[in-house]
């Protein structure tokens, strides 16, 4: 695969340098980036001051920016998500972290009843250009607290944005769009990947990120538009679509057994890439969406809903699903649960054999 | 008055910052503390109003030499107290060995209670044994205090075959109806009002138990501890609500989850209900608070807040580091001691136990979670392939699998 796939479509601004980056260091780039550049951004969230996060992502910004700038909230979600919100009415450009995407719940009632329609209910005269960024998705051991996947009850919500990055190039493009963005934004990490990215396959090695080509990330200022699919890999014989560390372990499952599989990255859950999703089912005719969040009203079946209304006749076999059980995440069984490539390839298999 | 607050540009944004960082010495200095024996003791009756002082002082027993002073000084007898120690040996030796555990890849995850053995432990023997209690997850004492099986929580850890939770729960989060304990959350404070309403529903049901709760200093900051507050105020819920001030959330002082001005104790007279501070690391004065305000509650008089003001000796988990955002020998200085070394003082000085008995006591303790652990181990520690039965993980979604489960457990084959 060429570099040049994974890269996708950025737009660059100035001299850039390039720098190898993992996941974490690429995202703590983009909110210097974006820091250096824009005294109205600033950040917050459960130890992301003085500690500089408990993954890290917001490390020596409160050094470099001052405690003003990046500081420590309350365990409040709640009260997390409504301040952003009075912050970004008044014009700043908040970026608040959720520890863990299981923790967003008590503030989830700011962000679909308020940061969702502040824009629609005044008319456009007050805006909510804030980002809520929140690691997700499991694979770590961490149990049904610190392991789900709950895009769907955000691209569920109108209004809302919901992005996704599966390598450090993405999440520092698509993090600064984000914040540049007048709209709330919700931006999932997949913390699986935040060091390297991971197959699926959990009893082998997994490679680090520096030996993968996307982990070259410009230490300056760029961008990844919102609302872009990347198609990672080209293929004929069916298209996957998967989004975070999905977009790896479906490139592991084609790999493994040997199908030509097109395989589409996503990258922005809403507003989605529609036409790269059709461009390439209309070729394939097959198609298996991959997510690691529960099956039942997950993102998958809106998926399924567009392809069927826009490549009804161009199907050639039924649109396949591999997600996560209807269970919470559990803690011992998490390699039973997880949709590791086994269960993508045989889902592949039924896509091409029918 | 000065004439800043009226210019333009006066207003700044003010962020908390602890006394010492990383490279600092462990600043105490400026606390005042009541002496022990000071704090008068007031009526179960008393009313929350006439009680609002208690939210600002700390009821202490215990002196520094181990002498018990004043009112709070609970009729507890030798006996009692000696197991109290005993239990919280225990739960040491239990902590030190599971997170050596973890270190040794035999888990995934740990979270001792170093430091703060004193509240579960003395709160538990304070409560009733059919009381319900809902935890966060840092009493574990409560489980060692109602003799829960230790073999069974180390299989919870291991998440092994012998799991009583069929290992779906992160290591810790342990549940046992039959001890009244109820399911740990991973999700902060969600547990104290579920206590509030199982409280009230006692009280409904014309019941004699009462329900107490914890939750940390940084967990009060979300929205479930303030519904808990007013539905336990409105109600005179038969609820203790306990918050363990151990000074840190994870990096965070506790002055970021609200207390640079103030004290978790006085969350309780905005809402009307009596607060009790007390220090946590006195194993008499914190059983002591806890008769009180169980008292009061199964009078029917209401909930009480206590505050708990103790220090959390580890890393908030094995996934942390606390050198990185705190002096290392903070703790060491803590100015409130050590709960074991307080209680055992104590003991001693009534001449009812000695060093040597201490000693033995510590090595039986050392020695029992061992033999447990060897037990423990034997049925297994925790492996990628898990010993539980795939099918398994189907069940308990819902009392009956209904069919796209069912199917889904067919899909995953066995
Ligand atoms: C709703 C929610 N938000 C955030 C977290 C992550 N988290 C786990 S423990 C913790 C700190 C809690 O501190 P405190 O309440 O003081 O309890 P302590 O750990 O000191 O006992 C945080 C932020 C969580 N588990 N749940
Ligand atoms: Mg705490």
């Amino acid at each position: 695969m060429s570099p040049g796939t994974w890269r996708g479509n950025a737009t660059r601004w100035g001299r850039n340098h390039m720098a190898q980056m993992t996941m974490i260091q690429a995202l703590n780039s983009a909110l210097d980036t974006m820091m250096e550049r824009d005294p109205n951004v600033l950040t917050f969230g459960e130890d992301v001051g003085y500690f500089g996060g408990v993954f890290k992502v917001t490390e020596h910004l409160q050094q470099k920016y001052g405690a003003k700038r990046c500081f420590d909230a309350p365990i409040s979600e709640n009260g997390i998500t409504a301040t952003a919100i009075g912050m970004a009415v008044y014009g700043l450009r908040p970026v608040v972290e959720i520890q863990f995407a299981d923790y967003m719940y008590p503030g989830y009632d700011q962000l679909v009843n308020e940061a969702s329609r502040i824009r629609y209910r005044s008319a456009g005269d007050f805006t909510v250009p804030m980002t809520v960024r929140m690691p997700y998705g499991g694979g770590i051991r961490g149990g049904q607290t610190h392991s789900q996947s709950p895009e769907s009850l955000f691209t569920h919500v109108a209004g809302l944005k919901t992005v996704i990055p599966s390598t450090p190039y993405d999440a520092k493009g698509l993090l600064i769009s984000a914040i540049e963005d007048d709209d709330p934004v919700i931006f999932m990490e997949p913390k699986r990947i935040y060091n390297g990215p991971f197959d699926g396959f959990h009893d082998r090695q997994v490679s680090p990120w520096s030996k993968h080509p996307a982990s070259e990330v410009p230490d300056g200022y760029y961008k990844i538009p919102l609302g872009k699919a990347n198609v990672v890999k080209e293929g004929e014989a069916l298209t996957v679509i998967a989004y975070g560390t999905m977009v790896h372990v479906a490139l592991a499952a084609a790999t493994e057994a040997g199908i030509d599989a097109e395989i589409i990255d996503l990258r922005t859950l809403v507003p989605i890439d529609i036409e790269t999703i059709v461009n390439s089912v209309e070729k394939t005719g097959r198609c298996v969406i991959v997510h690691e969040a529960t099956r039942t009203s997950g993102f998958g079946g809106e998926l399924s809903a567009l392809v069927q209304e826009h490549c009804f006749y161009h199907l050639e076999a039924p649109i396949e699903r591999v997600t996560g059980y209807d269970t919470p995440y559990p803690h011992s069984q998490e390699w039973e649960y997880f949709p590791t490539p086994p269960r993508i390839i045989k889902a592949m298999r039924r896509a091409l054999e029918s | 008055m000065d004439d800043m607050s009226r210019k333009p540009n006066a207003l700044e944004l003010h962020i908390p910052k602890p006394r010492a960082r990383p490279g600092d010495k462990p600043d105490f200095s400026g606390w005042s503390f009541p002496e022990p024996g000071a704090t008068p003791k007031p009526d179960i009756e008393e009313s929350a109003v006439e009680m609002r002082e208690y939210a600002y002082g700390l009821i202490r027993v215990l002196d520094m030499d181990g002498n018990a002073l004043g009112p709070w000084t609970p009729s507890i007898s030798p006996e009692e107290l000696r197991r109290g120690l005993k239990y919280m040996l225990l739960t040491r030796a239990f902590d030190e060995r599971m997170h050596r555990a973890q270190r040794q890849g035999k888990t995934s995850f740990y979270m001792q209670c170093l430091g703060e053995e004193a509240i579960a432990i003395a709160q538990t023997m304070a409560l009733n044994g059919d009381d319900m209690c809902f935890p966060s997850y840092r009493q574990q004492g409560i489980l060692i205090a109602r003799e829960y099986p230790l073999v069974d929580m180390m299989h919870q850890i291991y998440s092994n075959a012998q799991d009583p939770l069929k290992g779906r729960q992160l290591p810790i989060m342990y549940s046992s109806k039959k001890e009244g304990f109820f399911t740990i959350s991973g999700n902060l404070a969600t547990q104290v009002p579920q206590a509030v309403g199982w409280a009230m529903a006692s009280a409904y049901s014309n019941d004699g138990r009462i329900a107490a709760t914890w939750l940390g200093d940084g967990s009060t900051a979300e929205g479930d501890f303030h519904a808990a507050m007013t539905f336990a105020a409105v109600y005179k819920a038969p609820v203790i609500i306990n918050v363990v001030n151990n000074q840190w959330a994870i990096s965070s002082f506790q002055g970021i989850a609200g207390g640079e001005n103030t004290t978790f104790a006085a969350r309780a007279v905005g809402y009307g209900m009596p607060p009790l501070r007390v220090d946590g690391n006195d194993f008499l004065a914190v059983y002591a608070v806890t008769k009180w305000a169980a008292e009061r509650a199964r009078a029917n008089l209401g909930p009480t807040l206590i505050e708990h003001f103790t220090y959390r000796g580890g890393p908030h988990s094995t996934s942390d580091d606390p050198s990185r955002y705190r002096p290392s020998d903070e703790g060491r200085c803590w100015p409130l001691g050590d709960p074991i070394e307080r209680l055992r003082d104590h003991l001693v000085s009534l001449g009812e136990w000695s060093e040597e008995q201490h000693r033995q006591a510590q090595e039986e303790a050392i020695e029992t979670v061992r033999a447990t652990g060897r037990e423990a181990e034997k049925v297994g520690v925790l492996k990628a392939d898990a010993p539980q039965p795939r099918a398994e993980m189907f069940e308990d979604v819902y009392k009956d699998v209904p069919w796209h489960l069912a199917r889904q457990r067919d899909e995953m084959g066995s």
